[in-house]
């Protein structure tokens, strides 16, 4: 039996693959697929699903902090009791706080992110077919779905969703007697979590896998494009740190569900001693910003990668400092995993313990710094054409400066204990990690657009997108810093019950106007995105005359990407205005062999072993 | 085979492809769950650190539990020396055995839980350290048995003779989850006896 085995074992291994082979039904391309290009999309439309629901939340709170007095009424279509005599019922408003953020952090810019962008580009750029197993990119995608479709319905709940904040900090999200949210509002949010969990570990894991393993003849890590980079170190990242964050919220859920006493203890309410006894609501804030710090990452490092992609293409100039690129990726990546305390100063640490944690904070600042010089090094004297993808890579270079400054003010412990939980930490993350990932985003999906739909977006009503919303967002933030100097604390409902700050109303009508304008530009874009799927200048197979792989696949890449051969890979991906050469860019797949005139030094020597390998009956 | 694996198989012989992907894949999964047991025994540490913390003895039947774990993975290494010489009668044997000791096994720490139980160390409404050993020994559990049903799909693939010489990949994945749930059963158990 054995041996008859034998012959046929190739097929039955196979077996599972055969649906591939015949014309595919409308659910198994669009719906239920295993393409990444499709799952790329997937992953964008539901990013952007999300992006106007939780940003629609920041109007209703902006609404609430910058006109406190006004008449709500006409909200109630759609808030319905949420409005309680013309005004915003307070809780819900922390509701919409905590929504806001864990939408904006986690479905926007991990999944709508890194769900895009390392799903669509990977394999393109790499010259890989597909990612490593198209099947648990599906489950991806579907788990993704699944805890958005929880988180969604839990908006709906009469309790409310979770409204503990999107740190969710017990006792506050551990007992429902403390606030309404804490009930089946926080229930959901910790099943949606855990999907959501789920999803990104099985994406993270397809996506090192791909790189490390898929990647064409010729594409060696040093000639991988810094986009491949930053997205497999950001794998790394959601691999070693969503794992704490389940840990975490194990242990919550035990605690508000089954008895135990991990995070509470010795808790009065109305009167009554609760149960739990021994437990350490501390404990529960190492586990979070074990992952909350790298979570920062995650959601930046991709964003970094797409700009240097896009500064580099339309500065028509080598990205500068390739290898320190990598090299700062490398340093961010190590050392947000061990910064996380920097976010509890205020919980009473041991100070000696607060001075290591700010020295490893402000130590960031150095990889961070080498990165925003080798953009400013990398547009320098550039032949720069400001295509929207690139006036947004520019802008995510200018919010990740302004933000990242102030990042080394919070960093100091002594400095951290006035600010903390003020609006100076809301302008600094809201800068250096919100905006600056949400222009990464938007600079991606004006870039590849071309590649992902075959038709070009409307370049005027980029412009127009970008100025508005460049302005609009410093106006949203910057004057953020005044308030949270002035000792203004976060997730306050109102600010009028207290005479130190009502001198800060005019501020905080100015903020909301400008965040009101800034939400609508963003209606634009989304007009211009959908209206180019459908009605867009078709596009040439390389727009941008860039180097990278996934612009020698046709036009609308079919399954596969290549029709024929996965191109071989020659060079590294930034030969821009080389010297000699006939164009000012040279893609990857083009020997040294057919660009004699401009090879340098040391690519003379490889050509020669270039040319052995043709040659050799051998060669694959 | 389709298309596209025929183009894969033919590029398969490329430079870059250093291991196989699926193989590779499960390390990284084998990573993240390396991370939820270095994340909650580190919580265990601190919290211990804190005092407050009530002190009872391990079920004696972890003792026993552990070495019948160790066994079944002895089992699951005969099996793969049985594998690689296409031994496909042993092949079962082995992989069965190695199922009924990993079921042997739940079973025993189920009779740890129901002995702990009795000496009123409780999940819930108790002290965490209490808390901590349910929850250190429930994970682990519910990881095994993933790997107890990942042994059921190896045993029905070796009952077709899918399983030989030539065609290791899906055992040796197998074997290495189980192996891996195995050390980290050895890593749990010598933690909570220093810890305690």
């Amino acid at each position: 039996m054995a041996t008859v085995d034998l012959q046929i074992h190739s097929h039955e291994v196979h077996a599972h693959d055969h649906h591939e082979h015949h014309e595919q039904s409308f659910i198994r391309k669009y719906i239920f697929s295993e393409d990444h290009k499709i799952i790329a999309k997937q992953f964008l439309i539901s990013g952007m699903f999300w992006a106007i629901l939780g940003g629609g939340m920041s109007m209703l709170f902006r609404l609430q902090l910058g006109f406190p007095d006004a008449n709500l009424d006409w909200l109630k279509p759609l808030l319905g009791e949420w409005i309680e005599n013309g005004k915003m019922n307070p809780e819900f408003y922390l509701a919409l706080v905590t929504m806001h953020g864990t939408i904006m952090v986690f479905f926007v810019l991990t999944a709508g992110l890194s769900g895009t962008f390392s799903n669509f580009l990977i394999p393109l750029q790499i010259g890989a077919r597909d990612m490593a197993s198209g099947f648990l990119n599906m489950l991806s995608y579907w788990f993704f779905f699944a805890s958005s479709v929880i988180m969604f319905v839990s908006i709906f709940i009469e309790t409310g969703p979770a409204s503990g904040g999107w740190v969710i900090y017990p006792p506050l999200s551990a007992l429902p007697q403390a606030m309404s949210g804490s009930g089946l509002g926080m229930t959901l949010w910790l099943c949606s979590m855990s999907l959501f969990i789920v999803s990104s570990l099985l994406g993270s894991i397809n996506y090192i896998t791909t790189v490390i393993n898929l990647r064409t003849k010729g594409m060696s890590f040093l000639r991988l494009p810094l986009t491949i980079w930053a997205f497999l170190i950001t794998a790394i990242i959601g691999v070693l740190s969503f794992p704490v964050l389940f840990s975490a919220a194990l242990l919550l859920i035990f605690d508000r569900s089954f008895g135990t006493s991990f995070y509470l203890s010795e808790i009065y309410i109305a009167g009554e001693a609760l149960h739990n006894v021994g437990g350490s609501p501390v404990l529960f804030q190492h586990l979070f910003w074990f992952l909350g710090h790298p979570e920062v990452y995650i959601v930046l490092l991709p964003a970094l990668g797409i700009t240097s992609e896009i500064i580099a293409t339309n500065s028509r100039k080598p990205i500068f400092g390739y290898k320190a690129m990598i090299g700062s990726i490398l340093g961010i990546a190590f050392l947000s995993f061990i910064v996380w305390a920097h976010h509890m100063f205020v919980t009473g640490m041991n100070p000696f313990l607060g001075s290591i944690f700010m020295l490893l904070t402000l130590v960031i600042a150095v990889p961070s710094a080498v990165k925003a010089f080798n953009y400013i090094a990398t547009l320098w004297r550039g032949n720069i054409v400001f295509t929207p993808a690139m006036l947004f890579s520019i802008g995510l270079v200018s919010y990740f400066i302004s933000g990242g400054l102030t990042g080394l003010i919070l960093g100091n412990a002594a400095l951290d204990i006035q600010l903390h939980d003020t609006y100076f930490v809301v302008a600094h993350f809201h800068l250096v990690m919100g905006t600056a990932s949400f222009f990464g985003m938007v600079a991606g999906i004006y870039h590849w657009f071309p590649k992902m739909f075959g038709r070009m977006m409307d370049a005027r009503l980029g412009y127009i997108h970008f100025w508005f919303t460049f302005i609009g967002a410093y106006l949203v933030f910057f004057p953020m810093h005044y308030i949270g100097i002035a000792g203004f604390p976060r997730r306050y409902y109102s600010h009028t019950g207290f005479d130190a700050f009502s001198t800060f109303t005019d501020l905080n009508q100015f903020i909301s106007v400008a965040a009101f304008l800034t939400f609508a530009v963003q209606f634009l874009f989304l007009f211009n995105f959908i209206y180019s799927i459908f009605k867009g200048r078709k596009a040439s197979s390389n727009p941008w005359y860039s180097n990278t792989l996934e612009w020698t696949t046709p036009v609308n890449p079919g399954h596969g990407n290549w029709p024929g051969e996965v191109p071989t890979v020659y060079r590294w991906p930034y030969d821009y205005s080389k010297v000699g050469a006939d164009d000012d860019f040279i893609p990857q797949n083009v020997p040294l062999s057919a660009t004699l005139s401009s090879n340098l030094e040391h690519e003379k020597d490889l050509q020669k072993v270039e040319q052995i390998d043709i040659s050799s009956p051998n060669a694959q | 085979m389709s298309t596209r694996d025929e183009i894969e198989s033919v590029e398969d012989n490329g430079v870059s492809l250093s291991m196989n992907p699926k193989k590779f894949i499960l390390w990284l999964f084998i990573v993240s769950i390396v991370m939820i047991f270095v994340s909650l025994t580190s919580a265990y540490i601190v919290r211990q650190a804190e005092g407050n913390w009530k002190l009872f003895e391990l079920p004696s039947i972890f003792l026993y539990s552990t070495i019948v774990l160790l066994m079944s993975s002895a089992t699951m290494h005969w099996g793969y020396v049985n594998a690689k010489n296409d031994e496909l009668q042993k092949l079962k044997i082995a992989i069965g055995s190695s199922l009924f000791l990993g079921i042997l096994f739940l079973w025993m720490q189920m009779e740890g839980w129901k002995e702990l139980v009795s000496n009123n160390i409780f999940f819930s409404f108790s002290n965490p350290s209490e808390a901590f050993l349910y929850v250190l020994t429930g994970l682990h559990a519910f990881h095994l048995v993933s790997g107890l049903i990942f042994i059921i799909i190896v045993l029905i693939s070796s009952f077709k003779h899918n399983i030989h010489a030539k065609n290791l990949a899906q055992y040796e994945i197998c074997l290495t989850y189980w192996h891996f749930l195995d050390g980290l059963w050895l890593y749990l158990y010598i933690f909570l006896m220093i810890n305690r």
